[in-house]
C-alpha cells in the first residue's frame, strides 16, 4: 500500500478535489483538446503567450478525468505561468522522464517531483501525461489528432 | 467430470465455487501481496484446466492443416476441428452447417455486416440497434451505413438501462432492413427480452442479429426456439480460448450471402476465369483457421455443460444479489444498470472517485475489476459518466470475492477520506 500511497499523495489528492486555473480561456488563445481513448479522459488546454509570443503569460484547463489526471494538468498550469516555451516543453519532458525512467532526474521539477509516484504504476502514466500532451499540441510543436486552434 | 455436490429443486444443480476454482490454475495465484479476486469475467473469463490440456494435446498430437491433408494428422486435425462445430451448434441448438468459426464476436458481426448488409441495405434503407450496444455492434453498421448511404437507427433505453419496446414498435418500418441488438449488456447486465424483440421485427419482416457475447455463458440460448437469424458470440467469455468466436446464421441466410474473405478452403474450384464458392459454412472460411482454439472452444462448452449452465446462472444470481445489497451500503454510490433482469454485471461509479483510481486501488489489492466506458460510449454517455467501476462474475467467484471488492472499496474510500 505505500506505493499507493506514493501516487495518491495528499498533494494529488488536493489539487484533483480543488483544481487550479480549471477554467476556459476566451481567445485569443492556443487551444487544444486532448483525449485518451483508452479511458475517455477528455483535457482542454488553453494557453496565452506575451507580447514576445515567447513566454506563458496565462495557462488553463478544462475537463475531466481520474485524480491522476486532474491533479497533472493543474500543477502543470500552476508550474507553467511564467515559463519560456522552451522552458515548458522541457519541463514536459522532464516530467515524462520521471515516471517513465527509474534514473530520471529531479532537479528543478519542484512540485512535479510528486509525479514520480506514477512510476510503480505504468498503467496510469498516460493518466499523468495527458495534461501536457494536449500542452504540447496547444503549442503546436507537433501535430495532434484534434484541431489546433490558434487565434493569435 | 462433474463437480456438482448437491441437488436443489431450484436451479436442478448447485455448484461449489471452491471446487471450481481448483480447475482453474491461473485462480492460485497472489496479486500484489494479496490473493488474486478475479472479477473482469465479462471482459474475459479463465480457463479451466481441460480447456488447457485440450489446447496442449492438439499441439502435441494432432496438429496439421484441416480439410487438406490425406495423412493421418490432417485427419484427426479435421475431426477434432469439426467436432468442435457440433459442440458449437448443439450448444446453441442449431445444425453444424449453420455454424461459422470467426475470430470472435466482432467478427461475426462484421462478417454479417459486410455479407448480408452489403446484400440487402441501400441507400434510403435503415439498421436498427440499441443504446445499449458494444461498439463491435454499432461500428461495423456505421461503416456499412456510410457505404450504401443508410441510416443507424437507435432504440432507447430507459434509465435502469431496459430497452423501451414501445419505442422499437415505432421505429420498426419497411426502411429496417436488419436489427442488430444484443443479448445481453457487457456495461449494464441488462438481459434483453430477446425473444419478443425477434417476434416484433419478425413480423414486420425485419432479419435480426443478436450479439450473444455476454450472455453465451450465462444463459441457455435456443437458436430455433428463438428463431433468431444471426447469433454472434466469442469462445474467451466462455471459459474458452480468445481469438474463436462463431457465427450462428439460418442455413437459407448463409447459401443466399456473398462470401466476404477470398483465400483457401473457401473454395471448390479456382480458375483465372471464376471461382466457385464452397459449400456453407465453408464459404464463410477463407485461410487456415485456428483449429487450436476452436477445439479450446469445445473443451470449454464441455467444461459448461458438465457444471451445468443453469447451476452457474444461479450461482451467479446469488453472487450479483449480494454484491448489489454489499455494494449499496457505501455512501456515494451509483448503480450504473438496475434493470430486473441481468447477468452477473454490477456496474457503478462513486460520486467523488474517478473509476480509474478505485480500479488502482482495487488492483493493489488483489481485486482486478475492469474499468472505463467499456466499448459502450453512448451508454456511458447515456448515464452521464465517463466510466464506471464494473465487477462482473462467473461460476468460480465467490461470497468471499464479493466482500473482498466491498472491503477494496471501503479502502478507496479511506485513501480520498471521503
Amino acid at each position: 500500500m505505500s506505493e499507493l500511497r506514493d501516487l495518491y499523495q495528499e498533494m494529488v489528492l488536493e489539487h484533483a478535489r480543488s483544481p487550479r486555473n480549471h477554467r476556459e480561456m476566451p481567445p485569443p488563445c492556443h487551444h487544444a483538446a486532448g483525449h485518451n481513448p483508452l479511458c475517455g479522459d477528455k483535457l482542454d488546454v488553453y494557453v496565452k503567450l506575451d507580447a514576445s509570443g515567447q513566454r506563458i503569460e496565462d495557462v488553463s484547463f478544462r475537463g475531466q478525468g481520474c485524480a491522476i489526471s486532474q491533479a497533472s494538468a493543474s500543477l502543470m498550469t500552476e508550474t507553467l505561468k511564467g515559463k519560456s516555451l522552451p522552458e515548458a516543453l522541457k519541463l514536459g519532458d522532464a516530467v515524462h522522464q520521471l515516471m517513465t525512467q527509474d534514473d530520471a532526474e529531479a532537479d528543478g521539477l519542484g512540485k512535479l517531483v510528486i509525479f514520480q509516484g506514477v512510476r510503480a504504476f505504468p498503467m496510469r502514466v498516460k493518466c499523468a501525461t495527458l495534461a501536457w500532451h494536449t500542452l504540447r499540441a496547444a503549442l503546436g510543436n507537433e501535430p495532434s489528432t484534434e484541431p489546433i486552434v490558434s487565434t493569435e | 467430470m462433474s463437480t456438482c455436490t448437491t441437488q436443489t429443486a431450484a436451479s436442478g444443480r448447485r455448484l461449489d465455487p471452491l471446487l471450481l476454482r481448483a480447475e482453474f490454475p491461473i485462480l492460485e495465484q497472489m496479486v500484489h501481496g494479496h490473493p488474486l479476486v478475479y472479477l473482469d469475467n465479462a471482459a474475459t473469463t479463465q480457463k479451466p484446466r481441460t480447456v488447457l490440456e485440450a489446447l496442449e494435446r492438439y499441439y502435441e498430437r494432432d496438429n496439421a492443416n484441416v480439410h487438406r491433408g490425406v495423412h493421418l494428422l490432417s485427419q484427426r486435425a479435421t475431426d477434432a476441428f469439426e467436432a468442435a462445430r457440433r459442440k458449437v451448434a448443439r450448444f446453441v441448438n442449431a445444425s453444424p452447417q449453420e455454424i461459422v468459426f470467426t475470430r470472435g464476436t466482432t467478427e461475426a458481426v462484421n462478417l454479417v455486416a459486410q455479407s448480408f448488409g452489403l446484400q440487402h441495405v441501400q441507400r434510403g434503407d435503415a439498421v436498427l440497434v440499441s443504446h445499449m450496444e458494444h461498439h463491435s455492434n454499432i461500428v461495423p453498421w456505421q461503416l456499412l451505413c456510410e457505404r450504401v448511404g443508410a441510416k443507424l437507427l437507435v432504440i432507447p433505453i430507459d434509465d435502469r438501462g431496459v430497452l423501451e419496446l414501445d419505442a422499437l414498435d415505432r421505429l420498426l418500418s419497411p426502411r429496417v432492413k436488419l436489427l442488430g441488438l444484443v443479448h445481453a449488456s457487457n456495461a449494464l447486465g441488462t438481459l434483453n427480452p430477446v425473444a419478443e424483440v425477434i417476434r416484433r421485427a419478425h413480423a414486420h419482416g425485419i432479419p435480426v442479429l443478436l450479439d450473444g457475447a455476454q450472455a453465451l455463458p450465462h444463459a441457455k440460448v435456443d437458436v430455433k426456439a428463438l428463431d433468431v437469424d444471426f447469433y454472434a458470440c466469442s469462445a474467451h467469455k466462455v471459459y474458452g480460448p480468445t481469438g474463436i468466436g462463431a457465427l450462428y446464421a439460418k442455413k437459407q441466410h448463409l447459401q443466399a450471402m456473398p462470401p466476404w474473405q477470398g483465400g483457401g478452403d473457401m473454395i471448390l474450384s479456382v480458375s483465372f476465369a471464376g471461382s466457385k464458392w464452397n459449400e456453407v459454412p465453408f464459404k464463410f472460411e477463407a485461410g487456415t483457421p485456428d483449429i487450436a482454439g476452436a477445439i479450446g472452444f469445445g473443451a470449454a462448452l464441455d467444461w459448461v455443460d458438465s457444471v451445468g449452465l443453469g447451476a452457474i446462472a444461479a450461482h451467479e444470481a446469488e453472487l450479483l444479489a449480494y454484491a448489489t445489497e454489499r455494494v449499496r451500503e457505501l455512501p456515494h454510490v451509483r448503480l450504473i444498470g438496475t434493470a430486473p433482469e441481468k447477468v452477473g454485471v454490477l456496474s457503478f461509479v462513486f460520486d467523488d472517485v474517478h473509476p480509474h483510481d478505485v480500479g488502482t486501488i482495487l488492483d493493489q489489492q488483489g481485486v482486478a475489476v475492469r474499468t472505463g466506458h467499456h466499448c459502450a460510449q453512448p451508454v456511458m454517455e447515456r448515464y452521464g459518466v465517463p466510466a464506471t467501476v464494473r465487477a462482473s462474475f462467473a461460476a468460480y467467484n465467490t461470497r468471499a470475492d464479493v466482500d473482498a471488492l466491498v472491503d477494496g472499496l471501503r479502502a478507496v474510500r479511506e485513501m480520498f477520506r471521503v
